[in-house]
């Protein structure tokens, strides 16, 4: 379950800080208390940044460090499909083998196959995405394309 | 170094034989140690047969049957009863209603003083008191009754060294206070509470007093006479029983005087399509068919527990408790959340560990065959006061072994190294 890439991303956590956002979620999870505080900011249909401050364990902190480095930069819709594929494999529950094509989509964020065999865990890793659904839904609302 | 039997150590390698799970390997042949025993513990074999004697051979609704099982049960049913009455010193079987789990013990003194006449009425100009150490299960029903009556909760504070704070008890505990309800044992820090301070204080004022002793009496004497008390809580499933089966106690003259909460089959004396009246304290408020197998296990847990000795219980733990303190403060970056000794404490203690999350250490002693609980344990009000997001907790019982407190601290010294 604690794979490199996740004990890496943990320690040295990409993009971490709260910056300038179209829209602030503040999302918890509360069987353990894990918190996230995370900010979206649009560009037209591409994300410029998603910041995001949160205390919690190393899968969600990993996980959400992974998904900035994902998601920044890329436009939305594909950034959805990246978030539909992650959920995909977390609800796996350990049976879904990534294949190259979803290393491809998910980079990093396949080190967290191991973790949807976990199911108290999956929670964990999926804390920042839910966040930055919840964000990214906001934000469309507040600057509509 | 290592605890000698004697030290007031029970003779472990014999309990243990009692329970079957205890001998489970997980994740590759390790030995299972389980440390969780504050949110279940364990069932030994006495327990399970007593349950499936009664399925087997006895089964069948209690009460107004006429047929030998109906008789059966219903012996067995009240027959538990009478266990749990002598094992709690109540001076009346009739004071120990059975109910679900002690939250629901805890939510019928509420909603009893909600629905209460006078003098019992929890209303508008009235004052509910708990502390900042209860269980998310003594604190609920009583924001729920604050909020639908207009009362005012108060609570007492924690100290630094994770006890209550009771400088201020006279201004807690005032003439408009209509119930104190607190924690004997808390199940996050361990603190052992003094009850008879509180309980003086309450009586001073008139206010009722419930105890919720869910983390006590799995683990030593439980005297309800002794506490003072009006209503004691406790649940079966942590004290060797089955889960959905818990009990709560209230002095026979308060039982006679409140009212009903749940309506229904069993609780009542005569029924019209107008009105009905009730039946005497337990049944009345036992509505509905009743958990009676679950009843049963519990009557073979106190039994199972009485003949080691509640006495000797306490004291295998206490000895355990001492020798885990110590272990576990030689860790470099563990922090005890709660008392960092023995003295009035509880075999639960809860931990942080550097600025690993808690999951995180759960997680990685799981790897290793060791059981612990992680998170807030249903006492967030606990969390927020020490500033921390969740605690690692250890919980002892009668079957644990200074082996497993040893296993605990290299198993942490391993997460250490692992995060570190």
């Amino acid at each position: 379950m604690y794979q490199d890439v996740i004990l890496d991303h943990y320690k040295h956590p990409h993009g971490r800080g709260l910056r300038d956002g179209d829209a602030e979620v503040h999302h918890v999870n509360p069987t353990c208390g894990d918190e996230i505080t995370l900010r979206v900011k649009l560009d037209g249909q591409r994300i410029e940044d998603v910041s995001y401050e949160g205390q919690g364990c190393s899968i969600s902190q990993a996980s959400a460090s992974v998904m900035n480095e994902l998601l920044v930069g890329k436009e939305l819709a594909e950034a959805q499909q990246i978030q539909g594929v992650f959920l995909e494999l977390m609800q796996s529950k350990g049976k879904l083998e990534p294949d190259d094509a979803m290393e491809e989509v998910l980079e990093d964020a396949v080190a967290f196959a191991g973790v949807s065999k976990y199911p108290a865990r999956v929670k964990c890793a999926l804390l920042s995405w839910m966040a930055w659904k919840d964000a990214t839904a906001q934000a469309l609302k507040e600057t509509p394309a | 170094m290592t605890l000698q039997p004697g030290g007031g150590l029970l003779d472990t390698d014999l309990i243990r034989k009692d329970f079957p799970i205890l001998d489970r390997e997980i994740h590759d042949g390790k030995k299972v140690v389980y440390l969780d025993n504050a949110a279940t513990s364990q069932k030994p074999r006495q327990v399970l047969d007593a349950m499936n004697a009664y399925y087997e051979r006895s089964n069948a609704n209690v009460h107004r049957g006429v047929h030998v099982l109906a008789e059966e049960a219903t012996a067995l049913y009240e027959g538990a009863r009478d266990k749990v009455a002598a094992f709690i010193n109540a001076p009346s079987r009739d004071e120990v209603i059975f109910t679900k789990n002690a939250s629901e013990s805890l939510n019928l003194v509420a909603n009893m003083l909600g629905w209460a006449d006078e003098p019992y009425r929890v209303d508008s100009d009235t004052e509910i008191v708990i502390t900042e150490m209860e269980h998310h299960s003594n604190i609920v029903p009583w924001q729920l009754l604050a909020q639908r009556t207009g009362a005012k909760l108060k609570w007492f504070g924690l100290t630094d060294e994770g006890r209550l704070d009771l400088s201020n008890i006279n201004e807690v505990i005032t003439e408009k206070t209509k119930i104190v309800s607190f924690v004997l044992v808390s199940n996050i820090l361990g603190t052992v509470n003094p009850v008879e301070q509180i309980v003086r204080r309450a009586q001073e004022v008139g206010a009722l007093v419930l105890i919720d002793a869910s983390q006590a009496a799995p683990h030593s004497v439980l005297d309800v006479q002794a506490l003072e008390a009006d209503f004691v809580a406790f649940t079966g499933h942590k004290m060797c029983g089955p889960t959905g089966i818990g009990v709560l106690w209230g002095r026979l003259e308060l039982l006679e005087d409140l009212p009903p909460f749940l309506g229904g089959g069993e609780m009542i004396e005569t029924v019209s399509m107008h009105s009905s009246t009730y039946a005497p304290a337990p049944h009345k408020f036992e509505a509905g068919t009743p958990p009676i197998a679950e009843a049963v296990g519990l009557g073979a847990a106190v039994d199972y527990l009485s003949s080691i000795g509640m006495d000797k219980i306490a004291a295998h733990e206490h000895a355990i408790t001492e020798y885990a303190v110590k272990r576990l403060q030689e860790i470099p970056d563990l922090k005890i959340i709660g008392p960092v000794t023995a003295d009035d404490r509880g075999a639960a203690i809860s931990f942080t560990l550097g600025d690993i999350h808690p999951h995180d250490v759960g997680q990685v002693l799981d790897e290793q065959g060791i059981a612990v609980r992680v998170g807030h344990h249903c006492a967030r009000p606990v969390c927020l006061r020490y500033g921390i997001p969740a605690t690692t907790r250890a919980s002892f019982y009668l079957y644990s072994t200074p082996a497993e407190v040893d296993a605990l601290v290299e198993g942490l010294e391993y997460v250490r190294n692992f995060f570190g």
